[in-house]
């Protein structure tokens, strides 16, 4: 919203006067004194909607109640934004969406962490007064990442602001008309046929429970239950950032040791880290950065992040060549497990059953794509939980997760340096790489382990680090729209970079579309709790001696055992991958 | 059109946008795809989208998921976008009419005279809803407001034949010539 400078408004809301400037909504000034008018459809890093009607206020002389999110203030306005009449229109208004919603609470993912049931009985719905006709739509769980149930929709529009404005990739809108109205992709395909980069930013902002994950935990049950399976889990580095948060402890407390202690105590024959992947990723894409480095193409562009790769493959197509071929941390551990790892242990990689939990709704996917399995067609990841699911997994297990004793990895995917940890967050995967690059370009060991500059808080960074007597020109970004300013720019070739990290999500994967709904006080996406979840990891970070991922001495074993060398023709078969131009073709 | 349906993975053409957007302008055909070359150099472009709509129903007849694709690439619009708007607004046909329209009368008269029992059993015979065309193309059904012969009510006008006094148990029998009529006119 316009703000223009120096000019301020004087208005009195609920009888107290107060001056902001001029541009300021009626809910931002309200804000300003401590009141906090009820919302729904408004997010303050989404355009403005003013459909859902929650945020009304009395506005004098309008002769109608007015939308605090999307009114701005004027000169003598008087506000109020509470009286026996407003609070019944409000409640009105929220029992009118609940009169259209499904009455399954109790069975229904979202229960005690579903908006629309907090601003019910905020509201004082307590009886419903308007039953009538209720929409029916049938569930889209066809999808391998993100299931569409749209009887649970409110048309707040969350979902399509988000998809077109943070991630840039449009596929959400609303179709149909009035009573009809549905939110979904293009021609209402199943999400995995459509632009969709299952990036699950529409589960985070979704209110109720319209979007969820493709849900995993049934078939990672069955495989504990099963004893003919060896069952192995690996926890991704956001999941221990974030884990804490599902069990009431504060955000940003870092959970490594309870994770593995629950893990265990859930049943997993074996608990690995995908550290440990991250690690064994630097070693292969820094190696492939130096060739590049001398053969080209470059910028060489990350390819952790599977709601990026997939938004690629999709919508910028020509930039195959760019993107590292190294497979994902989750990939890459999941490779390990069923070669090195089962003949270690004297195991039929067909009995292993391989589990990953991922901050991540993309990762589901990743799991399935054929690229990621053995010759024989086995797949590497047999399931992929979000960070939610696990919490529900350790909940309905009866774990008192807060008072568990930290518990360790297993060997030998246990190790994992300080650099594999701040993967979980923007730029980590960046730092990690100058930290292992410096030493491998110089020769000498790295005068330097922390680059704070390439730290992308604000979602985009560009550069230059001295590494010897190399300036390299790097980029990182996260969500989306940052990203493609960075990608419009190496496309036109106005820009040279060397490297280029994009994670899909805001903040990378600690805001990632698997992780926990934000805890009471907090908004989605907030930047507060992506700030909490980071600084656990650059905690754990600055507490490890080992902080470079080449210095891992597991991972030199693994090289010496059975890898060979970073680059090898064994490492480039379980370690490396490749990507298809997909269609249907993306709008940019 | 509301229900899901998963489409078959398309084959990759080729990995460039001029691949796909000669795909997009294949199925529009010449004519159309100028006509949205001439849009895109207009200021806005994308209010042009609904002009564009108009000319990809009147020659098609209406507009299917391949159309709107296409418009979308040749536009530069998010495809669910083209087809929110597609779907919003009554004039636009988003399946392609059948060979006959069948026509309840809605009006008044008919209603009282149990129209909407018969307008139920032509949706099961059929299998489809207002506005929606049977799976086998051959008819599409659509409710209308007084065809001004309510001496006859209920009223079903089915192509340009008028029939009169029906009730839901001859429903089946009226239908069944014309889809012998569309039978032999395929043959």
């Amino acid at each position: 919203m316009a703000k223009r400078k120096g000019k301020m408004v004087s208005l009195t809301i609920d009888e107290v006067k107060i001056q902001v400037p001029e541009g300021t909504t009626i809910m931002e000034a309200a804000e300003k004194l401590g009141i906090r008018i009820p919302r729904l459809c408004y997010h303050p890093d989404l355009s403005l909607s003013g459909s859902c009607r929650v945020c009304i206020v009395d506005v004098k002389d309008m002769g109608y109640y007015m939308a605090a999110c999307s009114s701005q203030v004027w000169e003598g306005m008087v506000v109020q934004t509470n009286s026996p009449a407003i609070r019944q229109a409000r409640r009105d208004i929220v029992e009118l969406l609940c009169d259209n919603h499904p009455m399954d609470c109790q069975i229904c993912e979202r229960d005690g962490r579903c908006e629309l049931q907090n601003l019910a009985y905020s509201m004082g719905v307590r009886a419903r007064h308007f039953e009538g006709k209720r929409k029916r739509f049938p569930i889209d769980i066809s999808s391998h990442s993100v299931v569409r149930d749209s009887e649970k929709c409110v048309l707040c529009g969350r979902c399509v602001r988000v998809c077109a404005e943070i991630q840039g990739v449009h596929n959400l809108s609303q179709h149909g008309r009035g009573f009809h109205t549905v939110v979904g992709p293009a021609h209402l395909v199943n999400m995995d046929d459509s632009v969709c980069i299952q990036c699950g930013q529409c589960i985070n902002v979704c209110p109720t429970a319209a979007f969820v994950e493709k849900r995993g935990a049934s078939a990672v049950w069955d495989a504990l239950a099963n004893p003919e399976l060896h069952v192995v889990v690996q926890a991704a580095p956001s999941i221990r950032a974030a884990i804490g948060e599902g069990f009431g402890l504060p955000p940003g407390t870092p959970c490594t040791g309870k994770m593995v202690a629950a893990l265990r105590r859930l049943g997993f024959d074996a608990v690995f880290d995908t550290d440990f992947g991250a690690d064994l990723t630097i070693v292969e894409e820094s190696h492939e950065f130096l060739n590049r480095l001398r053969e080209g193409p470059l910028p060489m562009i990350t390819s952790c992040s599977p709601g990026w790769i997939n938004f690629m493959e999709k919508f910028y197509p020509e930039l195959i060549p760019h993107a590292s071929t190294c497979r994902s941390p989750m990939s890459m551990v999941a490779a390990i497990v069923k070669t090195y790892y089962a003949q270690t242990k004297k195991l039929d990689p067909k009995n292993i059953f391989s589990v990953a939990v991922m901050p991540c709704v993309a990762k589901k996917y990743e799991a399935r794509r054929p690229e990621h399995a053995l010759p024989d067609g086995t797949p590497l990841t047999d399931a992929v939980l979000t960070t939610r699911e696990l919490i529900w997994m350790i909940k309905c297990y009866g774990i008192d997760f807060a008072s568990l004793p930290d518990a360790e990895f297993d060997s030998p995917m246990g190790v994992a340096s300080g650099a594999g940890d701040i993967f979980g967050t923007t730029g980590g995967v960046m730092e990690a790489t100058l930290r292992a690059a410096s030493e491998l370009v110089t020769g000498k060991p790295a005068d330097r382990l922390e680059f704070t500059e390439v730290r992308a808080v604000e979602g985009l960074r560009e550069v230059y680090v001295a590494i010897g007597d190399h300036n390299i020109r790097v980029a990182v970004a996260n969500g989306i729209t940052n990203a493609k300013k960075v990608l419009d720019k190496v496309v036109a070739g106005e820009e040279h970079y060397h490297i280029v990290e994009v994670m899909a999500c805001p903040g990378g994967c600690i805001g990632g579309g698997g992780q926990p709904y934000p805890p009471e006080g907090m908004k989605v996406l907030d930047p507060k709790l992506l700030a909490l979840r980071a600084q656990a990891l650059y905690r754990i970070d600055s507490g490890k001696e080992l902080r470079k991922s080449h210095d891992n001495p597991a991972i030199e074993e693994l090289y010496e055992q059975f890898l060979g060398a970073p680059g090898s023709a064994k490492a480039y078969e379980l370690l490396h991958t490749h990507y298809t131009p997909k269609l249907p073709r993306g709008i940019r | 059109m509301m229900d899901v349906h998963t489409s078959e993975k398309p084959a990759v053409a080729g990995d460039g946008r001029q691949a796909v957007a000669a795909v997009a302008r294949a199925v529009l055909g010449e004519t159309i795809a100028q006509f949205i070359d001439q849009c895109v150099l207009r200021p806005q472009p994308a209010s042009q989208l609904i002009a564009v709509l108009h000319k990809v129903q009147a020659q098609f007849g209406y507009l299917g998921a391949e159309h709107l694709d296409a418009v979308a690439q040749l536009m530069q619009v998010p495809a669910a976008k083209v087809a929110g708007v597609a779907s919003f607004y009554h004039f636009f046909r988003l399946q392609p009419r059948g060979k006959f329209s069948v026509n309840v009368c809605m009006g008044t008269a008919c209603y009282v005279k149990g129209a909407e029992r018969v307008a139920q059993r032509i949706m099961d015979e059929l299998g489809v809803g207002w506005g929606e065309t049977s799976r086998d193309g051959v008819f599409t059904l659509e409710g209308s407001r007084c065809l001004g012969t309510c001496g006859l009510a209920p009223v079903v006008m089915i192509g340009d034949d008028v029939h009169a006094n029906v009730t839901p148990e001859q429903v089946p029998r009226i239908l069944e010539k014309y889809i012998r009529a569309a039978r032999e006119a395929a043959v």
